[in-house]
């Protein structure tokens, strides 16, 4: 990747243990992103996905190496860099529109009030949330709060985009919805989106990359996997894709197995922390044609 | 339904008054034997021994003189006869006056504990000792300090109502979710504004609770430190009024001082209510 627009380079964490000592959370961990990519982070809870998120956004900082944006080291938090929180953060004593025009007035603290507004305005308009600008977020549901928390952190016109399990919290089809708009409204801006996820299926249908991360403690970034799927891809049939299944399967072999097993990996394969191997699923799976008439099933079996 | 069950309440409340009244009204409305004696002899022995009247005053008598406060509330014939409605200014002023300080004192001082760990655990051991002081106890120290009875009371409200504010104060501050600090932090929110718009308006329903506690002890307190020092005030009224042997005074102060409480109690309620926010 000659541009990198975000350079992660070798940072650690690591916290005192209650027990005395350090935990380490990762260490010397490489990830580098081009401008306008969508990346999506996998792993296992506590694996330090939210570390790295929080790193990336100067809310935490790292105990060895430097993360480096548009060619500057970070220092702390960043209107430059927008967070959509898992639980929203959303301020309740201000409505929908006091908590976008919150957020716009930090960005510009020049702009009057109408200025302010139309900013807003323009971005409550965006998540489908007209109508809605006087309501307080204990009226909205679940998703429309979500969608505000989006408006917030666009309508500071950022040039990244940190979203920490963003739809975790919402029933299916509100998170549906929510994906494409989200899919819609970076594909327009040309955002550069950071996310964080659980959702296998999330993860092929928004992501360019998704980076498979393994179990902490001492979490490394065991692999790239590139989506084959296109660019243009639709919720109706981005499952219907020949490769679909073949990155669906390799993500999920991974969670299932190989994020605890990967450490005995590494050794055998001269793994380099720097150059985090690419994997492009592009073969069909071959479980998945069942050319001999057998049931896939009978592979899972046959693994137990 | 909802006012169903109001009016059911109302109705209930006006019986049990009743039933009170009528209690009180029976227990007081004598039952001794009249005993035959020289008419000179009665009124220097008074109606209770004489006639079997209650020592304590019946409900009538209250609600007369009541009637009669109502009436004229601000009249001032010297020192020891003034008006109920004069002596209630006096209290309300001190409370006020010493609240209001307490107010200037506690909140930015509880700001500043709640924001910074090593302040809180600077100042925790004063607060420890102070606080459980009786506020009554500061009152031969500040007369002998300031040399004004009337100061002295004002003081010893401040220090009675500075501690619920302060602790609470100090704890909504600290306890301020830590997702909308970082929504400030994300923003590049400075400090003054972070207090004013994300910390303030977070903590202020905490913050309120405090000053209604403090309002309450300050109106308790009031009515024991103008006992003490005397002069003016409804305290004052109360044991004036207990030295006159004046009952059914006495009962009427009980029960304004519990009106005004009940008042000032209200108005902090109706203020916490509105910085309240549903989540």
């Amino acid at each position: 990747m000659t541009d990198k627009f975000i350079s992660i380079e070798g940072i650690t964490r690591r916290f005192p243990a209650p027990s005395g000592g350090t935990t380490t959370v990762f260490e010397d961990l490489w990830l580098s992103m081009s401008r306008g990519e969508f990346v999506c982070i996998i792993g296992h809870s506590g694996c330090g996905k939210t570390t790295v998120l929080n790193i990336l956004a100067g809310l935490d900082a790292p105990s060895e190496g430097t993360v480096i944006v548009d060619n500057q080291s970070i220092e702390g938090p960043s209107l430059d860099r927008a967070v959509i929180f898992q639980s929203h953060a959303l301020l309740p004593w201000r409505s929908v529109m006091g908590n976008v025009a919150y957020a716009v007035s930090s960005r510009w603290r020049r702009y009057t009030q109408r200025q302010i507004h139309a900013q807003a305005q323009k971005f409550i308009d965006l998540v489908g949330l007209t109508g809605a600008e006087h309501k307080r977020p204990a009226e909205l549901s679940g998703g429309m709060k979500q969608r505000v928390g989006i408006a917030r952190a666009l309508s500071i016109e950022p040039k990244i985009m940190l979203m920490d399990e963003p739809f975790s919290a919402l029933d299916a089809l509100t998170r549906g919805t929510l994906q494409d708009e989200v899919r819609r409204i970076c594909l327009e801006t040309g955002q550069t989106v950071f996310m964080i996820t659980h959702d296998v299926d999330e993860a092929i249908y928004l992501a360019d990359r998704v980076v498979l991360m393994t179990n902490g403690p001492d979490a490394v970034l065991a692999e790239m996997v590139v989506n084959p799927l296109p660019k243009e891809r639709k919720r109706s049939d981005f499952h219907k894709h020949p490769l679909y299944y073949g990155v669906r399967n390799h993500i999920i072999d991974f969670l299932v197995s190989r994020s605890k097993s990967f450490a005995g990996e590494m050794k055998s394969s001269g793994y380099d922390r720097r150059q985090v191997p690419v994997v492009r699923p592009g073969a069909i799976e071959p479980a998945m044609v069942s050319s001999n008439g057998e049931p896939p099933q009978s592979r899972l079996a046959a693994a137990r | 339904m909802k006012h169903y069950l109001a009016l059911r309440a109302a109705v209930l409340s006006l019986f049990l008054f009743a039933v009170f009244v009528s209690a009180w009204h029976l227990a007081t409305s004598g039952s001794g034997t009249i005993a035959q004696m020289d008419p000179e002899y009665a009124k220097l022995i008074g109606a209770t021994a004489s006639q079997g009247k209650s020592a304590m005053p019946g409900p009538l008598d209250v609600g007369a003189k009541i009637w009669e406060h109502l009436r004229n509330p601000f009249y001032d014939r010297g020192s020891n006869d003034k008006g109920v409605g004069i002596q209630l200014a006096y209290s309300i002023a001190r409370v006020l006056i010493g609240y209001g300080i307490a107010v200037l004192v506690a909140i930015p001082i509880g700001f500043l504990i709640g924001m910074s760990p090593l302040m809180s655990k600077a100042l925790d051991p004063f607060i420890q000792v102070m606080k459980p002081i009786s506020p009554l106890a500061w009152m031969p120290l500040a007369l002998y300090t300031i040399k004004d009875s009337s100061l002295s009371s004002i003081f010893v409200i401040f220090i009675c109502s500075l501690w619920p504010m302060l602790i609470n104060t100090a704890f909504g501050v600290a306890a301020v979710r830590k997702e909308w600090l970082n929504v400030a932090r994300t923003l590049e929110v400075g400090t003054i504004r972070r207090a004013f718009t994300i910390i303030l308006p977070a903590a202020a329903p905490t913050i309120l609770t405090g000053m209604r506690i403090s309002i309450g002890i300050a109106w308790l307190v009031i009515v024991a430190a103008e006992m003490l020092v005397g002069g003016t005030g409804i305290g004052y009224f109360v044991w004036n009024e207990w030295n006159n042997l004046s009952i059914t005074n006495v009962i009427t102060a009980i029960l304004v001082i519990g009106v005004v409480g009940m008042v000032l109690d209200q108005m902090l309620a109706r203020l916490t209510r509105l910085v309240t926010f549903p989540e």
